[in-house]
């Protein structure tokens, strides 16, 4: 393995490479079958990999959720019991934020930061590979506990002591381990996104010069550096507060529950930004693209992305106003939270300051995009309104709350992720999607979209508290409307399913660059992207080429 | 076409729909001064958040219809401004200024706790609620009414819900009108959260912790509201009510509770040197069961094991009759077992002892008489 990989960098591959900046596919050395996905180091493959985790993951977590739907389809107990209800909004909680979201953005992490760089891989490419390969193992552990006697975690991800603690079901064990490798995984991958960035950016590529998408990317990785040891430590305290007589959330023996509160939610409210930074990241990427015009304030969107990280770690406690906390500590959070809107304020008018007198056309990336721009400022709107402490104690744990972050996770990161693989699947797999599909993709999942989760708003103000498995009988409708969009909305990812398939297959012929209006070293290469790319660096003047379009 | 003529029938038949015109869509205004403060700050941002939504989104559709390739658009080559970028930081700043201010002043008034009339104190367990007045001697737990059939669908039972389905509760927390009430709100295991939104009262009960929160508010009537907090199965079936009443009315009541008290307490003192028979025993001892037990131990007596173990042929409901009844009065540390010696009158206890070690095949022929139930509390 390691001479093959040092061959592999040999000088007539750099001698190739010089011109083009990409490599003619005859000094490939990947392995074949299943091998090929176990042992690989190429970031490519491990692009992939993560990819297509992250979607069956996003499919696992979409079934537990029609089925939590189904059960919400009509008052009364029809399909699940209570503490079995629990298990899946946990579980779908988990899925969805440390299963789908994360690892897809990692994937987009690894498939582009080094094309976008000029590098030929990523820094660390065997830490890469045990980084993805250890996540299947995370969640088998996590998916596997519903088939355990205790079932599976019942405490809400967000697993507030005592109940996931001395109440719980006896699943603390399976649930603390699992995310203790989901934390080593993603501790590892931002630590390889870090030193990608600062290492191996192709000379004279300056910061100031790096797409905004390695920004958003850059900014992340050191969240997460940040804040998933703290995870990582306040799941440590779960465990020994269950299995080991420690009481460091058990007032009985000095400690404070809601302490619990303030340490998830110091890594909970980052965490938050990490899955929603590199989505700016890649709307600030597809935006310019399609609007023919290069993106509008640059710098002010790093300034803006920085602000919002470092805002990140001085509003935790707005998730905790009704927790009891002294009147200071709640005016202290209520008005920081409220300076996110400033620079979260700022992305949304650059994005559409770049659209304006643009030149614009509406292929698929540009529809989620512009979907995205819209939908994610309504749910930046809800979160705006639940930053004001006193009303926040009206909306607080009520579906409004629910409205607000779908909002954001869905329309918001995962509508980007949908940009970017519209965006990218030319270069990733040499041919073009079917746009048909991929448009019916797109209306059906907008209008669903919304089907599903507006009239969550209402039902929150209407008073209707979020994980019940049950509720009064004025919720009714809106909650049958809400099961038929969520149902809707899950069968309309099998289209994208079905548009990868088709695109992986075969299509049309993707040119080297298939969008006009794209910039990037990404397009330089050919489509698909050979497995070795900038084995030599890309010149000077293909660099500055991209950063002046 | 085919598209749109779907979407404009979803749309009519939502909009047509006849239960429509008593849903719900906004938050309430609710009874108190606060939450009429809350109202009005909630629509003063909805209101700001609405006029930035339409001329952002506004401006992006001008460009979306006029700015088009497909018309001929030529993109144009601005891409940065500072003074652009100064004004949309400074004007957000205003606004949020705006808001801050009386979002301030309605927060101080909420946590202005002191110089209250009435105390009660608000104790959260699983899954129901516990008020006990200050200075008065009086307290209660309150649990759900509805009765189980009603949410049970699973048996495909077709029992019609009644029109407070999940919002009704045995014994209400009664206060009066015009008074300033405090609360003071606690949990005897996880943490739950005390939630009346015509009060735009929402406090988490903590166990080990005490919060307040206080209300004063204007008309008589009964207000519902749900436990907010994640508490673990029953979460969803452990609502609030409370009924307010005039001072007067208050006074009447609170002489009746007081009698009410004294008379249980007779009654209990009757029940030590009666003797019940089995009948009897297991009669009152089922229902008891049914209401407190089961949503953990399970109407079947098989429990959800591992966290509520069953009772049928365990070790405790067939084993000494003493470690039985000290289990039901005393609970058990560190698990879900509450303690029910203040929950249920001996004659209670007593009864659900016999009916658990003879129910279920846990034939063990055992009779338990208030007596005996004393007899055990007595030695603490």
């Amino acid at each position: 393995m390691t001479t093959d990989t040092l061959n592999n960098t040999s000088t007539a591959d750099i001698e190739v490479a010089v011109n083009q900046g990409d490599n003619s596919g005859n000094h490939d050395h990947k392995m074949t079958g299943i091998k090929r996905w176990l042992y690989t180091t190429n970031h490519k493959d491990i692009g992939t990999l993560y990819l297509w985790f992250a979607f069956i993951m996003l499919l696992t977590g979409g079934a537990l959720a029609m089925v939590i739907r189904a059960e919400l389809f009509q008052p009364g107990l029809q399909l699940v019991e209570p503490d079995f209800f629990n298990q899946l909004t946990t579980v779908h909680g988990l899925v969805m934020v440390f299963g789908a979201i994360m690892p897809a953005f990692t994937g987009f992490a690894n498939w582009m930061l080094p094309m976008m760089l000029g590098a030929p891989d990523m820094a660390l490419p065997r830490m890469n590979n045990w980084s993805f390969w250890i996540l299947p193992f995370a969640f088998a552990i996590l998916l596997g506990s519903f088939f355990m006697e205790s079932g599976a975690p019942n405490f809400g991800w967000t697993f507030y002591a005592p109940l996931s603690t001395t109440y719980s079901n006896g699943s603390t064990a399976f649930f603390g381990f699992a995310v203790h490798i989901m934390g080593i995984s993603s501790i590892m991958g931002a630590i390889n996104i870090v030193v990608t960035i600062m290492n191996m950016r192709a000379p004279g590529m300056t910061y100031m010069k790096m797409p905004l998408f390695v920004w958003t990317f850059f900014i992340t990785a050191y969240l997460l550096i940040v804040v998933m040891p703290v995870l990582a430590g306040v799941v440590t305290m779960i465990l020994t507060d269950t299995y080991f007589g420690t009481s460091f959330f058990d007032a009985a023996g000095g400690g404070d529950p809601v302490m619990f509160q303030h340490i998830f939610w110091f890594f909970g409210h980052p965490e938050v930004y990490i899955m929603i930074l590199p989505a700016f990241g890649i709307i600030s990427t597809t935006i310019p693209a399609f609007s023919r015009k290069k993106l509008f304030g640059y710098s002010s969107m790093v300034y803006a992305t920085s602000s919002i990280a470092l805002l990140s770690f001085l509003v935790w406690a707005h998730h905790m106003f009704t927790t009891g906390m002294p009147l200071f500590g709640e005016l202290f959070f209520m008005y920081c939270t409220m300076l996110i809107a400033v620079p979260t304020g700022v992305k949304i008018f650059n994005w559409v300051a770049t659209m304006w007198r643009g030149s614009l056309s509406f292929e698929t990336p540009m529809l989620f995009s512009i979907a995205f721009v819209i939908l994610f400022t309504i749910g930046g709107f809800s979160g705006l309104m639940l930053a004001m402490t006193p009303v926040d104690f009206q909306y607080h744990d009520t579906y409004f709350v629910v409205a607000h972050f779908h909002y954001v996770l869905v329309t918001g990161s995962l509508f980007s992720l949908y940009a970017g693989a519209y965006f990218w699947l030319p270069k990733w797999t040499g041919h073009m999607y079917n746009d048909t599909l991929s448009k019916w993709h797109f209306w059906c999942s907008l209008i669903s979209v919304n089907l599903l989760f507006f009239p969550m708003h209402f039902l929150g103000l209407a008073g209707m508290p979020r994980r019940i498995p049950d509720y009064a009988l004025q919720f009714a409708d809106f909650n049958k409307w809400v099961s038929i969009g969520g149902f809707a909305f899950g069968l309309s990812q099998l289209i994208f399913l079905a548009v990868v398939i088709k695109c992986i297959r075969g299509g049309e012929k993707a040119l080297a660059k298939p969008w006009d209006g794209a910039v990037g070293l990404e397009w330089t290469v050919a489509s698909p992207a050979p497995y070795h790319t900038f084995s030599a660096p890309p010149s000077q003047q293909d660099i500055d080429k991209q950063h002046e379009n | 076409m085919g598209k749109h003529k779907l979407i404009l029938l979803m749309l009519v038949s939502v909009v047509t729909n006849v239960a429509w015109a008593d849903t719900q869509l906004n938050l309430t205004k609710g009874v108190t001064a606060v939450s009429r403060d809350v109202y009005d700050l909630h629509m003063l941002v909805l209101y700001i958040c609405t006029v930035i939504g339409i001329l952002v989104f506004g401006i992006m559709f001008w460009s979306i219809i006029f700015h088009r390739k497909s018309k001929g658009a030529k993109p144009a080559d601005f891409h940065e401004s500072t003074k652009v970028e100064i004004l949309w930081t400074a004007i957000p700043i205003v606004l949020l200024i705006a808001m801050a201010i009386p979002a301030t002043k309605t927060l101080i008034a909420m946590e202005d706790n002191e110089n209250s009339d009435v105390t009660i104190q608000i104790t959260g367990s699983q899954w129901k609620w516990h008020y006990k007045y200050f200075d008065q001697d009086i307290e209660y737990y309150s649990v759900l009414s509805t009765p189980r059939e009603q949410y049970q669908n699973q048996q495909q039972t077709s029992v019609v819900k009644d029109e407070n389905y999940l919002l009704e509760v045995d014994k209400p927390l009664v206060i009066p009108t015009n008074k300033k009430v405090r609360f003071l709100i606690t949990s005897d295991d996880v943490i739950h959260s005390w939630w009346v939104p015509a009060f735009a009262i929402k406090q988490d009960a903590n166990p080990g912790f005490i919060n307040e929160a206080w209300t004063r508010v204007d008309e008589p009537g009964t207000y519902r509201g749900q436990c907010a907090e994640l508490c673990g199965k029953d979460h969803g079936f452990m609502p609030i009510v409370v009924e307010v009443k005039s001072p007067e009315d208050y006074d009447i009541w609170l002489t009746e509770q007081q009698q009410r008290i004294a008379q249980a307490a007779n009654a209990e003192q009757a029940s030590l040197s009666s003797s019940m028979s089995k009948e009897e025993l297991m009669q009152l001892g089922e229902t008891t069961y049914t209401a407190y037990c089961s949503a953990c131990h399970q109407i079947t007596g098989l429990g959800l094991p591992p966290a509520f173990p069953a009772l049928k042929g365990s070790a405790i409901a067939t084993g000494t009759i003493k470690d039985h009844i000290d289990i039901v009065i005393n609970g058990k540390a560190g698990t879900g077992m509450q303690a029910y010696g203040k929950q249920l009158t001996l004659k209670e206890i007593a009864a659900v002892v016999t009916y658990e070690r003879n129910a279920w095949g846990n034939n063990t022929g055992d009779l338990v008489q208030s007596a005996d139930v004393k007899a055990v509390s007595g030695e603490q």
